[in-house]
C-alpha cells in the first residue's frame, strides 16, 4: 500500500543558502506556493482585464469572490472592519487557492504543514493585538471584561477569556491544518484501496468499485472542505478583527 | 536522496512526521512570508482596485440607468394624464355645446309654440265672436219670421191682420220663455 504520509513530505528543488543555522531551499512547498500566487493572480486580474459591463466566466468568479470576502467583513465587523479587506482577501484566496490545488493529484498541499498555517494564524493574531491596542489603548483591556457579570465570578471569567483569547491562533491554525492532512490522508487510503482490491482479480475489481465511488465521492467533499475551511478562516479572522475593533461586549 | 535527507530526523533513521519535521520550518516560513507578502501586495494595489471600480462602475451604470428609465417613465405619465385631461376637456366641452344647444333650440320651440298658441288664441277669439254675430243674427231672423208667421196664421185663423207691434210683443213673450 503506498504511504500515505508521503505526499506530505517537503522534497528540495535547490538549496540557497543557511540563516542562523536552518537551511534555507527552494523546496515543492514553495512551489506550490508560487503557483498558487500566480494562479490568484491569473484569475483575478487576467479574469477582469476587459472589465466588461456584463462579466464573462472568470471575470464573475473574480467578482463573486471580492464580493463574497467584502460581504462577509461587513457582515460580521462592520463598515470599520473594511479596511482589513486587504488582509482578509489575500487570506482567503491564498487558503482557498492553496486548497484546491492540493486536491488536484500529484500536487502538494501548502496549507496540509502546521508551520504555514500556524503563520497564518499568527499573522491574524498579532494583527488583532497591535491594531486593538493602537486603536483602544488600555481600553482593549475590556475585551476580557464582559459587562453585566457579578463581581465575584469576574477573576473567573476573566480568566476563561483571557485564556480563550490566547488560544484562539491554536485553534485557528490547527482547524485548517488538521481538515487537510485528515483529508488527503483519507483520500490517499481509499485510493490505495482500488489498486490493493483491483489486483486481486476478477472479484477484486468488484471490490474495488466501491471505494473508487468512496473515492468520488471523498473528493467531492474534499472540494467542499477546501473552500469552507477558507471560508472559516476569512470568517473567524473577521470575528477576531471585529474584537479588535469593537472590545466591549 | 536529498529527499530522504530532508524527511529523515537528524539523529535517529526512522522518518518523521513531515508537517512535525522542524529542518523544513525556517524554509517554509521565508517562502510564506515572501509569497504571501507579494500576494498581499498584488491584491491590495491592483486587484481591489480593479474589481472594486469594475462593481462600482456596473453599480453606478445600473442606476444611472435606472433612474433615467424612471425618468421616461414620468415623463410617459404625465404625457398620459395631460392626454387624459385634454380628452376630458373635450368631452366636457362638447357636453356643455351639446346642453347649450338643446336649451337654445327648447327655447325657440317654445317661444314658436307660444307664438302659435296665442294666434291660434287671436283666431278662437274672432270665430267665437263670428259665432256670436251669426247667431244673433240668426235669431233676430227667426224673430222676423216668427213675428212673420204669427201674423200670417193669426190672419188665416181669424180673418184679420193683427197689428205688427201686438204680434211682435206676443213673440217676444214667447221667446222669452
Amino acid at each position: 500500500m503506498a504511504d500515505p504520509i508521503h505526499q506530505f513530505e517537503i522534497t528540495k528543488i535547490a538549496t540557497l543558502g543557511h540563516i542562523g543555522g536552518h537551511e534555507i531551499a527552494f523546496t515543492n512547498s514553495a512551489l506550490f506556493m508560487a503557483i498558487t500566487v500566480v494562479g490568484i493572480w491569473a484569475l483575478l486580474m487576467g479574469g477582469s482585464t476587459r472589465r466588461a459591463l456584463v462579466p464573462g466566466r472568470l471575470q464573475s468568479i473574480a467578482e463573486l469572490s471580492y464580493e463574497f470576502v467584502a460581504n462577509t467583513i461587513e457582515s460580521t465587523a462592520g463598515k470599520e472592519g473594511m479596511k482589513f479587506f486587504p488582509l482578509v482577501f489575500t487570506l482567503f484566496m491564498f487558503i482557498l487557492v492553496a486548497n484546491i490545488i492540493g486536491l488536484i493529484p500529484y500536487t502538494f498541499t501548502v496549507t496540509s504543514h502546521i508551520i504555514i498555517t500556524a503563520a497564518l494564524a499568527l499573522l491574524v493574531f498579532i494583527t488583532v493585538l497591535v491594531y486593538g491596542f493602537y486603536k483602544n489603548g488600555l481600553g482593549f483591556f475590556r475585551l476580557f471584561v464582559p459587562q453585566g457579570i457579578p463581581i465575584y465570578i469576574l477573576p473567573l471569567i476573566v480568566f476563561i477569556e483571557v485564556l480563550s483569547f490566547l488560544s484562539r491562533p491554536i485553534s485557528h491554525s490547527v482547524r485548517l491544518f488538521a481538515n487537510m492532512l485528515a483529508g488527503h490522508i483519507t483520500l490517499k487510503v481509499f485510493a490505495s484501496f482500488i489498486t490493493l482490491l483491483g489486483g486481486l482479480g476478477i472479484f477484486g475489481i468488484f471490490g474495488a468499485t466501491l471505494p473508487l465511488i468512496l473515492v468520488v465521492a471523498l473528493t467531492a467533499l474534499e472540494l467542499l472542505v477546501a473552500f469552507l475551511q477558507a471560508y472559516v478562516f476569512a470568517i473567524l479572522t473577521c470575528i477576531y478583527l471585529n474584537d479588535a475593533i469593537h472590545p466591549g461586549h | 536522496m536529498a529527499t530522504n535527507a530532508h524527511t529523515e530526523h537528524p539523529g535517529g533513521g526512522k522518518p518523521q512526521f513531515p508537517p512535525f519535521n522542524k529542518e523544513t520550518f525556517a524554509s517554509q516560513l521565508v517562502w510564506f512570508a515572501i509569497f504571501f507578502i507579494a500576494l498581499y501586495v498584488l491584491i491590495s494595489r491592483f486587484a481591489i482596485p480593479r474589481l472594486g471600480g469594475i462593481i462600482e462602475a456596473r453599480r453606478g451604470q445600473v442606476e444611472g440607468d435606472l433612474a433615467e428609465a424612471n425618468k421616461l417613465k414620468d415623463q410617459s405619465d404625465a404625457a398620459l394624464a395631460a392626454y387624459e385631461k385634454s380628452l376630458a376637456d373635450a368631452r366636457a366641452r362638447a357636453q356643455a355645446l351639446a346642453g347649450e344647444t338643446r336649451d337654445r333650440l327648447n327655447a325657440e320651440a317654445e317661444k314658436s309654440r307660444k307664438a302659435l298658441e296665442a294666434q291660434l288664441d287671436i283666431k278662437l277669439v274672432e270665430a267665437e265672436k263670428t259665432i256670436a254675430a251669426t247667431k244673433t243674427s240668426a235669431m233676430t231672423n227667426v224673430r222676423g219670421i216668427a213675428v212673420d208667421t204669427a201674423a200670417a196664421i193669426v190672419q188665416q185663423l181669424i180673418g184679420t191682420a193683427p197689428s205688427a207691434s201686438a204680434v211682435e210683443a206676443a213673440v217676444a213673450d214667447a221667446l222669452k220663455r
